[in-house]
């Protein structure tokens, strides 16, 4: 059977044109990553000519105080919106899966989902336009320029992500699971805490991976919400590519994709083993109550 | 706030009493994220359109309704969005937007499909692996990949250098993609490159994910009846993955048409996009109310896309279950 509906989608040239395709679109997605890592170890002044292999960038890396000081900025600010994004998106996917009727659904639901496609200008510059509006009301300075505001912005596109993650996960869940703790007697916050939350545990894991790395990327959002001595480090890293290219860029890059590659790769692992186990003991416990 | 209704309880004493009671359960659920949108998310866009349509006083925008000597008045002012379609300049870098927008999505369209497809029709043992290898690049910083191909079709860059051993420049000069031959940067190739790198994964992933589930004895059934395998990929695969097709297109195209960062990159003096001129209206200009009108019409072009997308997406879900 497997075998049949395989060789109904063609023959020996279908699959030999299949991998050709697969094996030059990866060649693509990889290309530019894999040149990127190359000419960081590029020993010439001129960024496209090859002159021989070098650490000089890195060393240079090591003593960039703008560069730095950047990369301590982004990794605050994405910790701080990765951690409250996962918290806001799953009360707001909580909200969506679990109460089918309340007042203003529609427009929550619109509002959740609005920043995953609405154009990042648009975001940074209506939430500056408030962020001011707001001081000039108030007089105070809470709302000055600075991490806390790009924080704010963060927080508004991580959320969205984060709720969509969760989202996935509370649809999937078994509801017989939370309906027999609460036949027991467990009051709402204990099914919560004992039962949803241990279940969607990989799911804000994942959220919270995927929205700290967004943070640590954006560019358009921060630079309409931050001041004077709120650079981060995609914004440095931004200015500099404006301007040409700058080898000291390919050396942050190849750090970074290879401080995110090794933690794509444990976290997804771990997140998988524990799905697996989750499910290993989800299954004994039916069998063993059935 | 319609959404802090909250659930029957029992009834309490005191005050203290009731605001515990506000504070349980569902109305925090709700009321928190609600609350959390409805400030940061709709509270800033009633102020952009505002802005759009107000009088500008010393440092804000006046009221546009005031009160005084017992009469309410209403002044809306329509010059700035007038001013927008009077000027070529903007209609024209709303034109290009949705232009590249459209063409990036054709290009996502025509890799992105055969990869799915048979990314679907792999080994269901490969099929993981093949798919971290589709998002792995996606993990990796986007700023850094739309740098990575100013390098490589920079005078010199190993693209660049492909591409003139091929003699395909002269072609692409003459068709219009490219200036001059042999310049690659700062042109519409190089902005939609640079584009269709970034979002392909986007169209990819909804394609797999509809492929994927296809039931294969359909094209058993095909076959049985005679269609050559073509025809039955025709009339039996590409329509099934319609949702598919149009969940990627529309997370293609719609952040396409308000991208900044690849077009100021990548792009040139040729590919004007709307949100170039916006950053720019805000940050060169420091017109914060031709800014916000620029982003009012940005917001207008994309709600038909948008509610598409929905559509289906609703669709998708309800078949799913």
């Amino acid at each position: 059977m497997k075998a049949d509906s395989r060789s109904l989608i063609g023959g020996r040239f279908a699959r030999n044109f299949g991998r050709g395709w697969l094996l030059a679109v990866f060649f693509f997605l990889y290309l530019p990553i894999f040149t990127l890592i190359a000419y960081s170890f590029n020993n010439s002044p001129l960024p496209t000519v090859w002159g021989g292999f070098t650490l000089n960038w890195y060393v240079k890396l090591a003593s960039d105080r703008e560069i730095l000081s950047g990369l301590w900025l982004s990794l605050k600010i994405a910790f701080l919106s990765a951690s409250a994004s996962v918290v806001l998106g799953t009360l707001a996917a909580f909200t969506l899966v679990k109460y089918r009727r309340f007042g203003g659904r529609t427009l929550f639901s619109g509002m959740v989902s609005a920043p995953l496609v609405m154009p990042e200008v648009i975001i940074g510059l209506a939430l500056l336009l408030m962020l001011v509006a707001v001081q000039r009301a108030t007089g105070s300075d809470l709302f000055d320029r600075g991490m806390m505001t790009i924080w704010l912005g963060h927080l508004l596109l991580g959320m969205a992500y984060a709720t969509v993650v969760i989202q996935a996960r509370l649809i999937d869940l078994n509801p017989q699971l939370e309906e027999a703790a609460m036949d027991l007697g467990a009051k709402p916050f204990q099914v919560f805490a004992l039962i949803t939350l241990p279940l969607i545990l990989q799911a804000l894991a994942s959220a919270w991976l995927l929205t700290f790395s967004l943070s640590l990327d954006d560019v358009v959002i921060s630079a309409f919400l931050s001041g004077p001595g709120s650079t981060t480090m995609p914004l440095v890293i931004f200015s500099r590519a404006r301007l040409g290219l700058n080898p000291s860029v390919n050396a942050v890059a190849t750090v970074i994709i290879a401080v995110v590659a090794v933690c794509v790769t444990v976290g997804s692992v771990l997140i998988a083993r524990a799905e697996r186990r989750r499910a290993a003991e989800i299954n004994a416990a039916q069998r063993g109550g059935g | 706030m319609p959404a802090l209704k909250s659930a029957p309880s029992e009834p309490r004493k005191g005050l203290a009493g009731r605001v515990h009671g506000l504070l349980r359960g569902r109305s925090v659920v709700i009321g928190l994220p609600y609350g959390w949108l409805l400030a940061f998310f709709m509270a800033p866009f009633l102020i952009v359109l505002n802005y759009s349509i107000s009088e500008m006083g010393a440092v804000r925008p006046e009221n546009i309704v005031t009160l005084g000597d017992g009469v309410m008045k209403l002044s809306i002012k329509f010059g700035n969005y007038l001013a927008i379609f009077g000027d070529a300049l903007y209609v024209k870098a709303y034109l290009s937007s949705l232009k590249y927008a459209a063409i990036t999505t054709v290009v996502c369209l025509v890799l992105g499909y055969p990869f799915a497809y048979f990314m679907a029709r792999a080994k269901p043992a490969l099929q993981p692996a093949l798919l971290m290898a589709v998002m792995l690049p996606f993990w990796t910083s986007f700023l850094l990949r739309v740098y990575a191909w100013k390098g490589l079709l920079d005078e010199g860059g190993l693209v660049s250098d492909f591409l003139l051993a091929t003699g395909l420049d002269g072609w692409m000069a003459a068709s219009g993609m490219i200036g001059t031959p042999g310049k690659f940067m700062n042109t519409p190739f190089s902005l939609v490159i640079g584009m269709s790198y970034t979002y392909l994964p986007f169209m990819i992933l909804p394609l797999y994910a509809n492929l994927a589930k296809m039931d294969l004895r359909l094209l058993e059934a095909a076959a049985d009846l005679g269609a050559s395998r073509f025809k039955a990929f025709w009339l039996i695969t590409v329509p099934l993955s319609r949702a598919g097709i149009i969940a990627g297109a529309m997370l293609v195209f719609i952040p396409c048409v308000g991208e900044y960062v690849i077009p100021e990159l990548l792009g040139g003096p040729q590919t004007l996009m709307i949100g170039r001129v916006l950053w720019d209206e805000f940050f060169s200009n420091n017109d914060w109310p031709m800014a916000s009108t620029v982003a009012v019409v940005l917001v207008l072009l994309i709600v038909v896309p948008l509610a598409i997308f929905n559509k289906y997406q609703a669709e998708a879900q309800e078949r799913g279950r």
